[in-house]
């Protein structure tokens, strides 16, 4: 699955994922409903934007990726927690994962959000949009998350680093928000205010039912590639057991 | 009080170690006033006080980065950093008494940088250095830290960059703006915030980078 580990990953007992508590055919299937039922209400469902017309529907995609890319990113940081605290070597693999999970929708966020400024601003790239350049401070960072892991060897030490420095990235986010907010003006279009959501009615429901899509499809991808990263570590045990 | 004792006793280590070897130091000093030149042949005419302290700051960071990847180097060469592991110390007093050194390093450093940049480029105001200051506590803080990472690894010096610098880029936004803006307190704040964040994080985590 995805790009090969390249290495024995973990001791025997975490070759035995846990059993997971929904199946994976099951997420996968309303991965596809959630998906597909956004879609429609994006294209078909939701008012133009007075502002901005047609174009402004990426931004159900935008966004959702963009929270989600943060979940994965949370979520791995809380793996990585796990297992400093508890030493469980799953908990290694699964933070690793969720990185990697992370940086596919990172990209999917950098790649959406420049597609959007072209079409409201006229440029592929503005600095002094805030979303787009923390993530592409995050998308450096753990893009160096992959170059040091892949420069250790397999074993208790890599896992150690690269959980710490995932704990790393759940800092570097605020702290990176706060200094390109203190860094430009401020010129994007802020949806979410303290009042709560700027919007309601159908553009309201299309969003959420979006960012259910994107959380879902997230968490099967994540599954998807844990029980393949898994399922190559069993294989390799048993290789080496019948040599 | 055993603790700070530890930290004092590996901090002076290495700074008797660069007295006697002299490796780090002059090359952090030539490597930042030759950085200054290539940066007035690289600026085309004479650079705004805006480019100027841009200018400042990188030289500033990559400097450091020369540092810091010498950092660890002694503790690789002759496996140091087993014996200091297996020292009945706590392991974080390793990365403070380091962070320490490598902050007399970088200061003294800037020591000449500071008034060779007001020579050829804009003299450096009371807040630039308060700047300075912060920024080099977490520089020294975050560095040493993924310099003990990066010698770890096959990559090496190779690695420490490009772990550094996405980590570095809230200390120049801090920096650059404590230069040039006429009220810096909120940059100078946000710096704190940064060393003091930052070095909590690594302070509780360094045990992990060096035990197994």
């Amino acid at each position: 699955m995805t790009q090969p580990d390249g290495s024995p990953d973990l001791p025997q007992s975490a070759a035995v994922g846990r059993s997971p508590r929904i199946s994976l055919p099951a997420l996968a299937a309303g991965a596809l409903v959630l998906v597909t039922t956004a879609l429609v209400l994006v294209f078909y469902v939701a008012p133009n934007d007075a502002d901005q017309g047609f174009s402004q529907r990426i931004f159900y995609v935008h966004v959702s990726i963009a929270l989600t890319a943060y979940a994965c990113f949370i979520g791995a940081a809380w793996k990585a927690f796990v297992h400093l605290t508890r030493r469980d070597p799953k908990a290694d693999l699964e933070s690793y994962v969720a990185v990697h999970q992370g940086l596919i929708f990172g990209t999917g966020v950098l790649l959406t959000g420049s597609i959007w400024a072209k079409i409201s601003w006229g440029h592929w790239w503005l600095w002094s949009e805030d979303q787009l350049v923390l993530f592409l401070v995050l998308f450096l960072f753990y893009c160096a998350y992959f170059m040091l892991r892949y420069s250790l060897e397999p074993g208790p030490q890599r896992a150690n680093m690269s959980a710490v420095y995932a704990l790393f990235g759940v800092v570097l986010i605020p702290v990176s928000f706060l200094a390109i907010r203190l860094a430009k003006g401020l010129i994007h279009p802020v949806v979410f205010t303290r009042h709560g959501p700027n919007f309601g009615g159908w553009i309201l429901v299309t969003y959420c039912v979006a960012q259910a899509a994107m959380l879902v499809l997230a968490y099967t991808l994540y599954r998807v590639e844990l029980a393949g990263k898994r399922l190559d570590t069993r294989v390799r045990e048993l290789k080496e057991v019948l040599v | 009080m055993t603790y700070l004792r530890d930290v004092a006793a590996l901090a002076r280590k290495d700074l008797l170690l660069e007295l006697r070897a002299r490796d780090t130091l002059p090359a952090m000093l030539l490597f930042v006033v030759a950085t200054f030149v290539v940066f007035h042949f690289a600026l085309p005419g004479t650079p705004s006080r805006l480019a100027a302290s841009g200018l400042l700051w990188v030289a500033i960071l990559f400097t450091a980065l020369l540092g810091l990847g010498r950092a660890f180097v002694p503790e690789r060469e002759q496996r140091v950093l087993d014996g200091l592991v297996l020292a009945p110390c706590d392991r974080s007093a390793i990365w403070l008494a380091k962070s320490l050194a490598t902050l007399a390093f970088l200061a003294a450093a800037e020591v000449v940088a500071l008034p060779v940049y007001g020579l050829f480029f804009h003299p450096v105001g009371g807040a630039t250095i308060l700047g300075v200051v912060l920024a080099d506590l977490g520089i020294c803080a975050v560095g040493t830290f993924l310099g003990a990472m990066a010698v770890a690894t096959r990559a090496r010096d190779l690695l420490l960059p490009l772990l550094f610098l996405p980590l570095a880029i809230p200390i120049v936004v801090g920096g650059v703006g404590a230069s040039v803006v006429a009220s810096p307190a909120r940059y100078l704040g946000f710096l704190a915030l940064y060393d003091a964040l930052f070095a909590l994080v690594c302070w509780a985590s360094f045990e992990y980078v060096v035990a197994e």
